[in-house]
Protein backbone atom coordinates (compact mmCIF):
# COMPACT_ATOMS: atom_id res chain seq x y z
CA UNK A 1 0.00 0.00 0.00
CA UNK A 2 1.31 3.47 -0.75
CA UNK A 3 2.32 5.79 2.07
CA UNK A 4 -0.51 8.16 1.21
CA UNK A 5 -3.39 6.00 0.06
CA UNK A 6 -5.98 8.74 0.35
CA UNK A 7 -6.53 10.74 -2.77
CA UNK A 8 -7.15 14.44 -2.38
CA UNK A 9 -8.76 16.87 -4.78
CA UNK A 10 -9.22 14.45 -7.62
CA UNK A 11 -11.30 15.22 -10.70
CA UNK A 12 -14.96 14.19 -10.51
CA UNK A 13 -15.78 10.51 -10.87
CA UNK A 14 -17.61 10.97 -14.17
CA UNK A 15 -14.47 12.43 -15.74
CA UNK A 16 -12.23 9.76 -14.24
CA UNK A 17 -14.52 7.04 -15.62
CA UNK A 18 -14.29 8.61 -19.08
CA UNK A 19 -10.52 8.87 -18.71
CA UNK A 20 -10.18 5.25 -17.64
CA UNK A 21 -12.25 4.06 -20.58
CA UNK A 22 -10.13 6.09 -23.01
CA UNK A 23 -6.85 4.79 -21.58
CA UNK A 24 -7.96 1.16 -21.74
CA UNK A 25 -9.48 1.52 -25.20
CA UNK A 26 -6.32 3.13 -26.58
CA UNK A 27 -4.29 0.22 -25.27
CA UNK A 28 -6.64 -2.27 -26.89
CA UNK A 29 -7.55 -3.71 -23.49
CA UNK A 30 -11.28 -3.07 -23.71
CA UNK A 31 -13.70 -2.62 -26.57
CA UNK A 32 -16.52 -0.11 -26.34
CA UNK A 33 -18.98 -2.67 -27.76
CA UNK A 34 -18.07 -5.17 -25.05
CA UNK A 35 -18.65 -2.58 -22.32
CA UNK A 36 -21.94 -1.60 -23.97
CA UNK A 37 -22.89 -5.27 -23.98
CA UNK A 38 -22.30 -5.65 -20.22
CA UNK A 39 -24.44 -2.59 -19.54
CA UNK A 40 -27.19 -3.54 -21.96
CA UNK A 41 -27.46 -7.00 -20.44
CA UNK A 42 -28.20 -5.66 -16.95
CA UNK A 43 -30.38 -2.75 -18.09
CA UNK A 44 -32.54 -4.75 -20.48
CA UNK A 45 -32.23 -8.51 -20.02
CA UNK A 46 -31.29 -9.52 -16.49
CA UNK A 47 -33.38 -8.09 -13.67
CA UNK A 48 -35.97 -8.93 -11.01
CA UNK A 49 -38.48 -10.08 -13.63
CA UNK A 50 -36.40 -13.26 -13.86
CA UNK A 51 -36.77 -13.90 -10.14
CA UNK A 52 -40.48 -13.07 -10.26
CA UNK A 53 -40.99 -15.84 -12.85
CA UNK A 54 -39.18 -18.30 -10.58
CA UNK A 55 -41.36 -17.34 -7.60
CA UNK A 56 -44.63 -17.52 -9.54
CA UNK A 57 -43.75 -20.93 -10.91
CA UNK A 58 -42.91 -22.19 -7.43
CA UNK A 59 -46.29 -20.95 -6.18
CA UNK A 60 -48.30 -22.79 -8.84
CA UNK A 61 -46.17 -25.92 -9.31
CA UNK A 62 -45.43 -27.90 -6.10
CA UNK A 63 -42.89 -30.15 -7.86
CA UNK A 64 -40.99 -27.11 -9.10
CA UNK A 65 -41.08 -25.56 -5.62
CA UNK A 66 -39.56 -28.73 -4.20
CA UNK A 67 -36.79 -28.76 -6.82
CA UNK A 68 -36.16 -25.07 -6.24
CA UNK A 69 -35.69 -25.50 -2.50
CA UNK A 70 -33.52 -28.61 -2.97
CA UNK A 71 -31.34 -27.24 -5.79
CA UNK A 72 -31.88 -23.55 -6.43
CA UNK A 73 -29.22 -23.26 -9.12
CA UNK A 74 -30.61 -26.18 -11.13
CA UNK A 75 -34.28 -25.19 -10.84
CA UNK A 76 -33.50 -21.59 -11.78
CA UNK A 77 -31.49 -22.78 -14.77
CA UNK A 78 -34.58 -24.71 -15.94
CA UNK A 79 -36.10 -21.28 -16.66
CA UNK A 80 -32.96 -20.22 -18.50
CA UNK A 81 -31.43 -18.04 -15.80
CA UNK A 82 -27.73 -18.48 -15.01
CA UNK A 83 -24.52 -16.47 -15.18
CA UNK A 84 -22.13 -14.39 -13.09
CA UNK A 85 -22.94 -14.20 -9.37
CA UNK A 86 -25.16 -17.25 -9.72
CA UNK A 87 -22.74 -20.15 -9.46
CA UNK A 88 -24.62 -21.62 -6.50
CA UNK A 89 -28.01 -20.16 -5.61
CA UNK A 90 -29.75 -21.20 -2.40
CA UNK A 91 -33.48 -20.49 -2.16
CA UNK A 92 -34.87 -19.83 1.32
CA UNK A 93 -38.61 -19.91 1.85
CA UNK A 94 -40.66 -17.52 3.94
CA UNK A 95 -43.38 -19.18 6.00
CA UNK A 96 -45.88 -18.19 8.67
CA UNK A 97 -43.12 -18.82 11.24
CA UNK A 98 -39.92 -17.60 9.56
CA UNK A 99 -38.98 -14.52 7.56
CA UNK A 100 -35.71 -14.55 5.60
CA UNK A 101 -33.56 -11.52 4.82
CA UNK A 102 -30.44 -11.38 2.63
CA UNK A 103 -27.46 -9.07 3.08
CA UNK A 104 -23.76 -8.88 2.23
CA UNK A 105 -21.98 -7.10 5.08
CA UNK A 106 -18.51 -7.19 3.43
CA UNK A 107 -19.47 -5.82 0.00
CA UNK A 108 -22.75 -6.16 -1.90
CA UNK A 109 -22.95 -9.75 -3.16
CA UNK A 110 -26.33 -10.37 -4.79
CA UNK A 111 -27.85 -13.08 -7.03
CA UNK A 112 -27.49 -11.32 -10.39
CA UNK A 113 -29.11 -13.96 -12.65
CA UNK A 114 -32.45 -13.71 -10.83
CA UNK A 115 -32.45 -10.13 -9.52
CA UNK A 116 -30.06 -8.15 -11.73
CA UNK A 117 -27.82 -5.60 -10.07
CA UNK A 118 -28.49 -4.60 -6.46
CA UNK A 119 -30.46 -1.43 -5.65
CA UNK A 120 -28.93 1.47 -3.71
CA UNK A 121 -30.48 0.52 -0.39
CA UNK A 122 -28.84 -2.93 -0.54
CA UNK A 123 -25.42 -1.29 -0.97
CA UNK A 124 -26.04 1.36 1.69
CA UNK A 125 -23.85 1.12 4.82
CA UNK A 126 -26.99 1.45 6.96
CA UNK A 127 -28.43 -1.74 5.45
CA UNK A 128 -25.13 -3.63 5.49
CA UNK A 129 -24.43 -2.76 9.13
CA UNK A 130 -27.87 -3.13 10.67
CA UNK A 131 -29.37 -6.13 8.85
CA UNK A 132 -27.28 -8.52 10.94
CA UNK A 133 -27.73 -6.71 14.25
CA UNK A 134 -31.24 -5.29 14.40
CA UNK A 135 -33.09 -6.73 11.41
CA UNK A 136 -36.57 -6.30 12.89
CA UNK A 137 -36.04 -2.62 13.63
CA UNK A 138 -34.47 -2.07 10.21
CA UNK A 139 -37.30 -3.85 8.37
CA UNK A 140 -39.88 -1.78 10.25
CA UNK A 141 -38.11 1.40 9.13
CA UNK A 142 -38.12 0.06 5.57
CA UNK A 143 -41.88 -0.47 5.75
CA UNK A 144 -42.16 -4.12 6.74
CA UNK A 145 -43.71 -4.67 10.18
CA UNK A 146 -43.30 -8.32 11.12
CA UNK A 147 -45.49 -9.89 13.80
CA UNK A 148 -43.58 -10.61 17.01
CA UNK A 149 -44.09 -14.37 16.66
CA UNK A 150 -42.33 -14.51 13.26
CA UNK A 151 -38.68 -15.46 13.62
CA UNK A 152 -36.07 -13.74 11.47
CA UNK A 153 -33.25 -15.48 9.64
CA UNK A 154 -30.59 -13.19 8.19
CA UNK A 155 -28.32 -14.63 5.48
CA UNK A 156 -24.94 -12.89 5.16
CA UNK A 157 -23.58 -13.72 1.67
CA UNK A 158 -19.92 -13.90 2.68
CA UNK A 159 -18.76 -16.59 0.20
CA UNK A 160 -19.86 -17.47 -3.37
CA UNK A 161 -23.29 -18.84 -2.46
CA UNK A 162 -26.09 -16.47 -3.36
CA UNK A 163 -29.35 -16.36 -1.44
CA UNK A 164 -32.79 -15.78 -2.90
CA UNK A 165 -36.00 -15.47 -0.87
CA UNK A 166 -39.15 -17.31 -1.93
CA UNK A 167 -41.83 -14.99 -0.50
CA UNK A 168 -45.18 -16.13 0.85
CA UNK A 169 -47.96 -16.21 -1.71
CA UNK A 170 -50.53 -13.55 -0.84
CA UNK A 171 -54.04 -14.61 0.14
CA UNK A 172 -56.92 -14.54 -2.36
CA UNK A 173 -54.75 -15.12 -5.42
CA UNK A 174 -56.11 -18.59 -6.30
CA UNK A 175 -57.68 -17.34 -9.52
CA UNK A 176 -54.54 -15.64 -10.84
CA UNK A 177 -52.42 -17.14 -13.61
CA UNK A 178 -48.71 -17.74 -13.25
CA UNK A 179 -48.05 -14.64 -15.32
CA UNK A 180 -50.39 -12.51 -13.20
CA UNK A 181 -48.71 -13.80 -10.05
CA UNK A 182 -45.26 -12.95 -11.41
CA UNK A 183 -46.42 -9.36 -11.92
CA UNK A 184 -47.07 -9.08 -8.18
CA UNK A 185 -43.59 -10.19 -7.11
CA UNK A 186 -41.17 -7.37 -6.34
CA UNK A 187 -37.39 -7.26 -6.11
CA UNK A 188 -37.65 -6.17 -2.48
CA UNK A 189 -39.73 -9.24 -1.57
CA UNK A 190 -37.09 -11.54 -3.09
CA UNK A 191 -34.37 -9.97 -0.91
CA UNK A 192 -36.64 -10.11 2.13
CA UNK A 193 -37.38 -6.47 2.92
CA UNK A 194 -41.00 -6.60 1.77
CA UNK A 195 -43.88 -9.02 1.40
CA UNK A 196 -45.82 -9.66 -1.76
CA UNK A 197 -49.27 -8.09 -1.71
CA UNK A 198 -52.13 -8.70 -4.09
CA UNK B 1 -8.37 -7.02 7.05
CA UNK B 2 -10.25 -4.96 9.60
CA UNK B 3 -11.45 -2.06 7.50
CA UNK B 4 -14.28 0.24 6.55
CA UNK B 5 -15.80 -2.46 4.31
CA UNK B 6 -16.48 -4.80 7.26
CA UNK B 7 -19.71 -3.09 8.21
CA UNK B 8 -21.72 -5.86 9.90
CA UNK B 9 -23.02 -4.61 13.24
CA UNK B 10 -21.23 -1.26 13.19
CA UNK B 11 -23.10 1.78 14.44
CA UNK B 12 -23.78 5.26 13.19
CA UNK B 13 -24.95 4.80 9.59
CA UNK B 14 -28.49 6.05 10.11
CA UNK B 15 -31.44 4.63 8.26
CA UNK B 16 -32.10 3.57 4.71
CA UNK B 17 -34.94 4.33 2.35
CA UNK B 18 -36.17 2.38 -0.67
CA UNK B 19 -36.60 4.34 -3.89
CA UNK B 20 -39.20 2.27 -5.80
CA UNK B 21 -38.39 4.05 -9.08
CA UNK B 22 -34.63 3.64 -8.94
CA UNK B 23 -33.11 3.01 -12.38
CA UNK B 24 -30.46 0.30 -12.82
CA UNK B 25 -27.87 3.04 -13.30
CA UNK B 26 -28.64 6.51 -11.94
CA UNK B 27 -25.89 8.15 -14.01
CA UNK B 28 -24.04 7.32 -17.21
CA UNK B 29 -20.72 7.06 -15.42
CA UNK B 30 -22.19 4.43 -13.08
CA UNK B 31 -22.96 2.26 -16.09
CA UNK B 32 -19.53 2.84 -17.69
CA UNK B 33 -17.83 2.13 -14.35
CA UNK B 34 -19.81 -1.08 -13.85
CA UNK B 35 -18.58 -2.35 -17.22
CA UNK B 36 -15.04 -1.04 -16.67
CA UNK B 37 -14.93 -2.69 -13.24
CA UNK B 38 -15.78 -6.07 -14.79
CA UNK B 39 -13.26 -5.50 -17.58
CA UNK B 40 -10.52 -4.35 -15.19
CA UNK B 41 -10.09 -7.83 -13.75
CA UNK B 42 -9.15 -9.33 -17.11
CA UNK B 43 -7.16 -6.27 -18.22
CA UNK B 44 -5.07 -6.35 -15.02
CA UNK B 45 -4.67 -10.14 -15.01
CA UNK B 46 -6.31 -10.38 -11.58
CA UNK B 47 -9.55 -11.87 -10.32
CA UNK B 48 -12.79 -11.17 -8.44
CA UNK B 49 -11.21 -11.72 -5.03
CA UNK B 50 -8.44 -9.25 -5.85
CA UNK B 51 -11.10 -6.77 -7.00
CA UNK B 52 -12.95 -7.11 -3.68
CA UNK B 53 -9.65 -6.67 -1.86
CA UNK B 54 -8.89 -3.57 -3.94
CA UNK B 55 -12.18 -2.10 -2.69
CA UNK B 56 -11.07 -2.82 0.88
CA UNK B 57 -7.64 -1.26 0.35
CA UNK B 58 -9.10 2.14 -0.51
CA UNK B 59 -8.78 4.82 2.14
CA UNK B 60 -12.03 4.84 4.16
CA UNK B 61 -12.89 8.31 2.88
CA UNK B 62 -12.31 7.20 -0.72
CA UNK B 63 -14.34 4.05 -0.03
CA UNK B 64 -17.36 6.12 0.94
CA UNK B 65 -17.08 9.09 -1.40
CA UNK B 66 -18.92 8.86 -4.74
CA UNK B 67 -20.82 5.82 -3.42
CA UNK B 68 -20.79 2.29 -4.74
CA UNK B 69 -19.57 3.04 -8.27
CA UNK B 70 -17.12 5.58 -6.92
CA UNK B 71 -15.35 2.77 -5.11
CA UNK B 72 -15.61 0.46 -8.13
CA UNK B 73 -13.86 3.10 -10.21
CA UNK B 74 -11.05 3.54 -7.70
CA UNK B 75 -10.66 -0.23 -7.23
CA UNK B 76 -10.41 -0.79 -11.00
CA UNK B 77 -7.75 1.89 -11.25
CA UNK B 78 -5.85 0.42 -8.29
CA UNK B 79 -5.71 -3.06 -9.88
CA UNK B 80 -4.56 -1.64 -13.22
CA UNK B 81 -1.83 0.44 -11.58
CA UNK B 82 -0.73 -2.54 -9.45
CA UNK B 83 -0.34 -4.57 -12.64
CA UNK B 84 1.60 -1.83 -14.41
CA UNK B 85 -1.07 -1.56 -17.10
CA UNK B 86 -1.53 2.10 -16.18
CA UNK B 87 1.02 4.42 -14.63
CA UNK B 88 0.18 5.93 -11.23
CA UNK B 89 -1.66 9.18 -11.91
CA UNK B 90 -2.54 8.28 -15.51
CA UNK B 91 -6.28 8.37 -14.95
CA UNK B 92 -6.16 11.63 -13.05
CA UNK B 93 -3.95 13.27 -15.71
CA UNK B 94 -6.27 12.17 -18.52
CA UNK B 95 -9.32 13.34 -16.56
CA UNK B 96 -7.72 16.77 -16.11
CA UNK B 97 -6.96 16.94 -19.81
CA UNK B 98 -10.60 16.06 -20.53
CA UNK B 99 -11.52 18.98 -18.27
CA UNK B 100 -9.36 21.27 -20.41
CA UNK B 101 -6.30 21.52 -18.17
CA UNK B 102 -2.86 21.48 -19.72
CA UNK B 103 -1.35 18.47 -17.93
CA UNK B 104 1.40 16.11 -19.00
CA UNK B 105 0.43 12.47 -18.79
CA UNK B 106 2.85 10.11 -17.03
CA UNK B 107 4.97 7.75 -19.15
CA UNK B 108 3.81 4.15 -19.38
CA UNK B 109 5.22 1.77 -16.79
CA UNK B 110 6.30 -1.80 -17.34
CA UNK B 111 3.40 -4.24 -17.34
CA UNK B 112 3.75 -6.64 -14.43
CA UNK B 113 0.62 -8.76 -14.11
CA UNK B 114 0.45 -11.32 -11.30
CA UNK B 115 1.49 -14.81 -12.25
CA UNK B 116 -0.69 -17.57 -10.85
CA UNK B 117 -2.65 -20.63 -11.91
CA UNK B 118 -6.44 -20.95 -11.88
CA UNK B 119 -7.89 -24.42 -11.39
CA UNK B 120 -10.89 -23.61 -13.57
CA UNK B 121 -13.45 -20.92 -14.28
CA UNK B 122 -15.39 -19.26 -11.46
CA UNK B 123 -14.90 -19.96 -7.77
CA UNK B 124 -16.42 -23.41 -7.16
CA UNK B 125 -14.10 -26.45 -7.17
CA UNK B 126 -14.40 -30.21 -6.74
CA UNK B 127 -12.09 -31.34 -3.94
CA UNK B 128 -11.30 -34.75 -2.46
CA UNK B 129 -10.68 -33.62 1.13
CA UNK B 130 -12.92 -35.17 3.75
CA UNK B 131 -15.12 -32.39 5.19
CA UNK B 132 -13.97 -31.52 8.72
CA UNK B 133 -17.45 -30.57 9.91
CA UNK B 134 -20.99 -31.86 9.48
CA UNK B 135 -24.44 -30.31 9.74
CA UNK B 136 -25.51 -29.98 13.36
CA UNK B 137 -21.95 -29.77 14.69
CA UNK B 138 -20.98 -26.96 17.06
CA UNK B 139 -18.17 -24.82 15.68
CA UNK B 140 -16.34 -21.66 16.65
CA UNK B 141 -15.17 -18.99 14.23
CA UNK B 142 -11.42 -18.86 14.81
CA UNK B 143 -9.84 -15.70 16.16
CA UNK B 144 -8.11 -14.83 12.93
CA UNK B 145 -6.67 -11.35 12.63
CA UNK B 146 -5.52 -11.12 9.03
CA UNK B 147 -4.08 -7.99 7.51
CA UNK B 148 -4.91 -9.17 3.97
CA UNK B 149 -8.16 -10.20 2.32
CA UNK B 150 -10.55 -12.46 4.16
CA UNK B 151 -14.24 -13.23 3.97
CA UNK B 152 -14.75 -13.74 7.69
CA UNK B 153 -16.37 -10.60 9.07
CA UNK B 154 -15.08 -9.40 12.44
CA UNK B 155 -18.50 -9.73 14.04
CA UNK B 156 -18.40 -13.56 14.05
CA UNK B 157 -14.76 -13.86 15.14
CA UNK B 158 -14.49 -16.04 18.26
CA UNK B 159 -18.25 -16.74 18.32
CA UNK B 160 -19.80 -20.18 18.60
CA UNK B 161 -22.49 -21.47 16.28
CA UNK B 162 -23.89 -24.57 14.61
CA UNK B 163 -23.21 -25.89 11.12
CA UNK B 164 -26.42 -25.53 9.12
CA UNK B 165 -25.23 -27.02 5.82
CA UNK B 166 -22.16 -27.75 3.76
CA UNK B 167 -22.02 -25.86 0.46
CA UNK B 168 -19.91 -26.52 -2.67
CA UNK B 169 -16.16 -26.22 -2.10
CA UNK B 170 -14.64 -23.00 -3.38
CA UNK B 171 -11.31 -21.24 -3.79
CA UNK B 172 -10.19 -19.48 -0.62
CA UNK B 173 -10.44 -15.73 -1.24
CA UNK B 174 -7.71 -15.10 1.36
CA UNK B 175 -5.22 -16.83 -0.98
CA UNK B 176 -6.74 -16.12 -4.39
CA UNK B 177 -6.86 -12.36 -3.81
CA UNK B 178 -3.11 -12.40 -3.16
CA UNK B 179 -2.29 -14.79 -6.05
CA UNK B 180 -0.67 -17.32 -3.70
CA UNK B 181 -2.79 -20.26 -4.85
CA UNK B 182 -6.40 -21.34 -4.79
CA UNK B 183 -6.41 -23.41 -1.58
CA UNK B 184 -9.94 -24.66 -2.42
CA UNK B 185 -11.85 -25.64 0.73
CA UNK B 186 -15.18 -26.82 1.97
CA UNK B 187 -17.61 -24.03 2.77
CA UNK B 188 -20.22 -24.19 5.52
CA UNK B 189 -23.26 -22.14 6.34
CA UNK B 190 -23.01 -21.58 10.09
CA UNK B 191 -25.92 -20.47 12.27
CA UNK B 192 -25.37 -18.03 15.13
CA UNK B 193 -28.00 -16.78 17.53
CA UNK B 194 -28.11 -13.00 17.85
CA UNK B 195 -27.45 -13.18 21.60
CA UNK B 196 -24.13 -14.98 20.90
CA UNK B 197 -23.12 -12.17 18.56
CA UNK B 198 -24.53 -9.09 20.24
CA UNK B 199 -25.07 -9.95 23.89
CA UNK B 200 -28.03 -10.99 26.03
CA UNK B 201 -30.12 -7.93 25.19
CA UNK B 202 -29.84 -8.43 21.41
CA UNK B 203 -32.93 -8.28 19.26
CA UNK B 204 -33.92 -11.96 18.75
CA UNK B 205 -32.87 -13.29 15.33
CA UNK B 206 -30.74 -15.98 13.73
CA UNK B 207 -27.73 -15.19 11.56
CA UNK B 208 -26.59 -17.58 8.85
CA UNK B 209 -23.23 -16.95 7.26
CA UNK B 210 -20.94 -18.83 4.87
CA UNK B 211 -17.51 -19.62 6.31
CA UNK B 212 -14.54 -21.45 4.80
CA UNK B 213 -13.27 -24.54 6.60
CA UNK B 214 -10.02 -22.89 7.72
CA UNK B 215 -12.05 -20.15 9.45
CA UNK B 216 -13.61 -22.72 11.80
CA UNK B 217 -12.63 -24.94 14.70
CA UNK B 218 -14.55 -27.51 16.72
CA UNK B 219 -16.42 -26.32 19.75
CA UNK B 220 -18.08 -28.15 22.64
Amino acid sequence: MSSDPRSVDRPPAALRAEALEELLTERGLVKTEVLDGFINRYVNDVGPLNGAKVVAKAWVDPDYRERLLADGTGAIKELGFAGPQGEHIVVVENTDEVHNLVVCTLCSCYPWPVLGLPPDWYKDPAYRSRAVREPRALLAEMGLQLADDIGIKVWDSSAENRYFVLPRRPAHTESLSEEELAALVTRDAMVGVAEVVS
Amino acid sequence: MDGIHDMGGTHGWGTVAIDPDEPVFAEDWHARTFALGLASMGASGTNLDAFRHALERLHPIDYLSDGYYGRWLRAAELLLVDSGVLAPGAVEARARRLAGEDVTEPADTEVNKPSYQRGGPGSLRQIDDEPAFAAGQRVRARELYKSGHTRMPAYVRGRTGTVEARRPAAVLPDSTAHFTGEDAQHVYTVRFESTELWGPDAEPSTLLIDLFESYLEESQ
